[in-house]
Formats: C-alpha cells, sequence, structure tokens
C-alpha cells in the first residue's frame, strides 16, 4: 500500500456553496456564452491540438460547487451550459474542487499530479481528457482576464475578488503539496 | 553538466527557458517520437518558431526522432530528420540504425545523439554509434548504478547523457512490449507506452480501478495516490499475494546523486515529461537550475521538493544507488 495522497487544495467554503445552491442557472448561459467565443476567438489553436475531440462532449464538475459545465468546444457554435447535474450521454466527465480546475486552465497545476493527488477525477473518452488539457495547457488563456472583460467598467474589482478567491484555494506550495 | 528539459508544446517550451533550461528537446505531433500522445508536441512552423526563440536566448533544441520507422513508410522518419535540420535543431535524438545512417550520409554536420530508445548500455555499443554514425552523446538507460555509469562514460569516450526526473522507465527501452502486448500499440513503434486511446479509469464499489485494454491494472482506495496504467507498474494478484510484481508506481528524483553523477563524468542531465503541463516544467526545471547552481559553488544538494508533481507522489534514486538485485 502507497502512502495516503496528498493534497492541499481547499474547497470552496461550504457556506458559499451553500449559498449559491438556490441560484438559477439560467443567467448564467449568456455569460457562459460570451466567455467561450472570448476564449475560442483569441486561441484558434485550440482546435488543432484538440483534432477530433473537438466534437467530444465533456462534463465538468467542480465538486464543491452546486453546478456544472457541459463543454462542447466544437469548431462550429461552441456551447458551454450549467447544468445541476450532468446528463449521462457524455464523452468524458472530468471532476474536481474548483480550485485545482482554475489551476489546470490557467497552468499553476500540473494536470497529472492533480490527477495522482486525487484531487481530479476522469471518466470516459481517456484521449479526449489528454487532448484536451494538452490544447489548454497551450494556449495559456486566462480565464480570470476574459471574465473581467464580460464585467465592463466593474472588471477590475471583479478580477480582484476572483484572483484573491482563487489564490486562498491553491496549494501553497504545488510542487511539494505539502510534503 | 548540462540542464536537459522537456517540452511537449511551444508554451511548454518558453516556460523551460524561461526556467533555466541549457537544453530544450521536444519532437513533431506524429509517429516519430516516443510521446505521441493527443494534442502535444510540435508541427513544423512551431518547431521552427521554437528554435528560434531559444537560439535566441541561448538555449540549444534537440529534436527526439526516437521510434522505428515502419516497414514501407520511411519517409516519414526520413522527413522528420530533414525537418529537423531545416529548422536549426542543435541535435537529433535517434535510436534507429537506419536513420542514423540516413542522418548522417544526407546531414554529415547535423550532430547526433543516441537515444535512450536504442538501450546503448555498454561501452562497446555505443563505440559502434560513434564509430559507424560519428554519434556525439549517447542518452543511458535507466538501469545503470553511477559506477556502471562512470565506467561506460569514460570505455566510451563518448558524452553521456543520464536521467535525473521523472517517470521510471525500468524496461529495457525501444525493447519493451509489454504496451504492445497490451494495446498493439508501444512506445517503438507508434510512440505511446499505454496510450491514452486504450486507457480508463472507472469507480466500482468505492474504488479506482484503471484498465489497459482488456487488462486491469490497479485498483487504488480512495485516498491512495494514483498512477498511469502501466503494465511494468501494475499491481498483480499472484500466488504471492497482491502486490507490485514488476515496480513500485513512483518516479525518479537523482537531485541527491548530482555530484556522484559530475564525477562520473556525465555532460547532461536530463528531466523526463514532455507530457507533462507548464507548472511542472517551471517548478521541476528551476529546481534543478537551482541544485546545479549550489553544486558548482560546493553547497550541498537539497532534497528537491518535488513529489506532489510525481506518479504515486514518492520518489526514488532507481538503479543509481542499487541496493538490489
Amino acid at each position: 500500500m502507497m502512502p495516503p495522497s496528498k493534497s492541499t487544495i481547499a474547497p470552496v467554503p461550504a457556506l458559499l456553496s451553500l449559498a449559491m445552491r438556490p441560484l438559477p442557472l439560467l443567467p448564467l448561459q449568456p455569460a457562459l456564452f460570451f466567455l467561450l467565443d472570448r476564449v475560442v476567438r483569441r486561441h484558434p489553436g485550440l482546435f488543432a491540438r484538440l483534432g477530433p475531440h473537438a466534437d467530444k462532449r465533456f462534463g465538468i464538475d467542480p465538486t464543491d460547487l452546486p453546478f456544472a459545465f457541459v463543454l462542447e468546444p466544437r469548431r462550429l457554435r461552441p456551447r458551454l451550459a450549467a447544468v445541476r447535474t450532468l446528463p449521462d450521454d457524455l464523452d468524458v466527465r472530468i471532476s474536481g474542487p474548483l480550485g485545482g480546475l482554475m489551476g489546470l486552465i490557467d497552468g499553476e497545476l500540473d494536470g497529472d499530479a492533480l490527477f495522482f493527488s486525487r484531487d481530479l477525477q476522469v471518466e470516459g473518452d481517456f484521449e479526449a481528457v489528454v487532448a484536451l488539457r494538452n490544447a489548454i495547457d497551450d494556449s495559456q488563456i486566462d480565464l480570470i482576464g476574459e471574465i473581467r472583460s464580460l464585467f465592463g467598467p466593474l472588471g477590475r474589482p471583479v478580477e480582484e475578488v476572483l484572483r484573491n478567491g482563487l489564490r486562498r484555494l491553491r496549494p501553497v506550495d504545488p510542487a511539494g503539496f505539502g510534503v | 553538466m548540462e540542464l536537459v528539459c522537456p517540452a511537449g508544446t511551444p508554451a511548454a517550451l518558453r516556460v523551460a527557458v524561461e526556467a533555466g533550461a541549457d537544453a530544450v528537446y521536444c519532437g513533431f505531433n506524429d509517429e516519430t517520437n516516443a510521446r505521441n500522445f493527443p494534442g502535444l508536441n510540435f508541427n513544423r512552423e512551431e518547431l521552427t518558431a521554437g528554435i528560434a526563440l531559444a537560439h535566441r536566448r541561448g538555449v540549444k533544441v534537440l529534436v527526439a526522432i526516437n521510434t522505428f520507422p515502419r516497414a514501407g513508410a520511411i519517409d516519414l522518419w526520413r522527413r522528420a530528420v530533414d525537418d529537423a535540420v531545416r529548422a536549426g535543431a542543435d541535435a537529433l535524438i535517434l535510436a534507429d540504425v537506419g536513420l542514423l545512417d540516413y542522418a548522417r550520409r544526407t546531414h554529415p554536420g547535423q550532430r547526433l545523439h543516441v537515444s535512450v530508445q536504442a538501450a546503448a548500455a555498454n561501452a562497446d555499443s555505443i563505440r559502434f554509434y560513434v564509430e559507424t554514425f560519428g554519434v556525439k552523446r549517447v542518452v543511458l538507460p535507466r538501469v545503470l548504478s553511477v559506477p556502471e555509469i562512470a565506467a561506460v562514460t569514460a570505455e566510451s569516450g563518448c558524452e553521456t547523457e543520464v536521467f535525473v526526473f521523472g517517470g521510471l522507465c525500468v524496461m529495457a527501452e525501444g525493447r519493451c512490449s509489454l504496451s504492445s502486448y497490451a494495446t498493439g500499440r508501444s512506445p517503438n513503434m507508434q510512440g505511446a507506452c499505454s496510450p491514452a486511446s486504450h486507457v480508463n479509469y472507472r469507480e466500482e464499489r468505492g474504488r479506482m480501478v484503471s484498465r489497459l485494454g482488456e487488462f486491469t491494472i490497479n485498483s487504488f482506495a480512495k485516498d491512495e495516490p494514483a498512477a498511469y496504467p502501466t503494465l511494468c507498474k501494475g499491481r498483480f494478484e499472484t500466488s504471492q499475494g497482491v502486490g507490485y510484481i514488476f515496480e513500485d508506481p513512483t518516479s525518479l528524483d537523482a537531485a541527491t546523486m548530482l555530484p556522484a553523477l559530475k564525477e562520473a563524468g556525465v555532460t547532461a542531465l536530463k528531466i523526463e515529461g514532455r507530457q507533462r503541463g507548464r507548472a511542472y516544467i517551471e517548478s521541476v526545471v528551476q529546481s534543478f537550475r537551482q541544485a546545479l547552481t549550489d553544486l558548482d559553488a560546493g553547497l550541498p544538494i537539497e532534497t528537491a521538493r518535488l513529489a506532489g508533481l510525481t506518479e504515486g507522489q514518492t520518489t526514488t534514486v532507481g538503479a543509481y544507488r542499487k541496493t538490489w538485485r
């Protein structure tokens, strides 16, 4: 038996997660549409790396939030939708704490390391997961920066709140994971 | 000693250069290299741009074309050699003797390295590559002890490069057929050990079960570190009980062996992990750059705090300090 896995990624505070539970998801959809549209337009190289996997359906489940996302990163009309629970007909399910998933997107955390530490769980088409991970890592997507742009003049305080919040979720020493 | 760092994407190459690499190694996005993973590697334009960027920073780029060409498809590998030379590669890392011969005859001025995939592990073998193809460096398999490395380096008269961090393949590389047995695909021919197309992870009765093709490789309890689903690091049930019968899922970390490797006459230190993300590259390269700085200053080398990045979240110095038979 190997030693227990070492994770220091903090979950979103339970109270905050609970407070988000009754919020309707519908108002999120236009924001997600614009967010994905911006990311795809600014990082067209994503598709070359995704190859045939761009047509797959990815379920992304931040385990410390009361909702999840379905990502269809296809070239024509890509789609990102918030859902209460992930549907069954997905090609891939990726789940983990929000801090880990965001760290993967912005390149602060290593996907394999999150998987080894059991912070990240993956089920389904593993080839599609690897392609998505590599495409995102090469694209250097600044998701918080993109979210900021959605808020116009209020963007800067929103960005600050989000970056501070995420910093609290991250391990202090990502390489050592507290070793 | 030269620090040779991995890059699976242009972004990772930039990170490796910034983090203190002396050289970066990478490959084309096809079956000509042993990390042919989905979404990974460089197209021709990306490689040319990456080499130009690295050269502006005084960093070399070594291009791995280290799979064995398929019969009837040799042109794919020869084109890779030609295009890497044209892009300005500082060295080609090759394994196949036919391809080494092609590279020597077609590009006589090009520096050639022997890949770990060639499994050249003794002085006679290395001298053959030096005398026949004029190779300048050999990447040694991860199965030699430090005294053996010192002997091979002295006897062969060739530069040696050894792995110091990352995935620990304990097989005779280039000759291992375990992945091929399980999936029909191998790092030697198609460029992927335990290819993602054949990997499956699933929750079953509270445990995470990993499968490769039709083989169950492992089953992890809730809080147990996970590992890649490679046959050589699988946990199997035998008449002796359940356990890792070939090798534990652990990673190489030879930071503490750097003084001994320097003493052994090693020219270059290689970090494994072209398939890993920017975060891994940055942490590991910075850590080994610091270790080399400390070594040159005569300071003690601290154990790198990198276990969180490793398979199984444990590390070993592997065969470098061989205490087993």
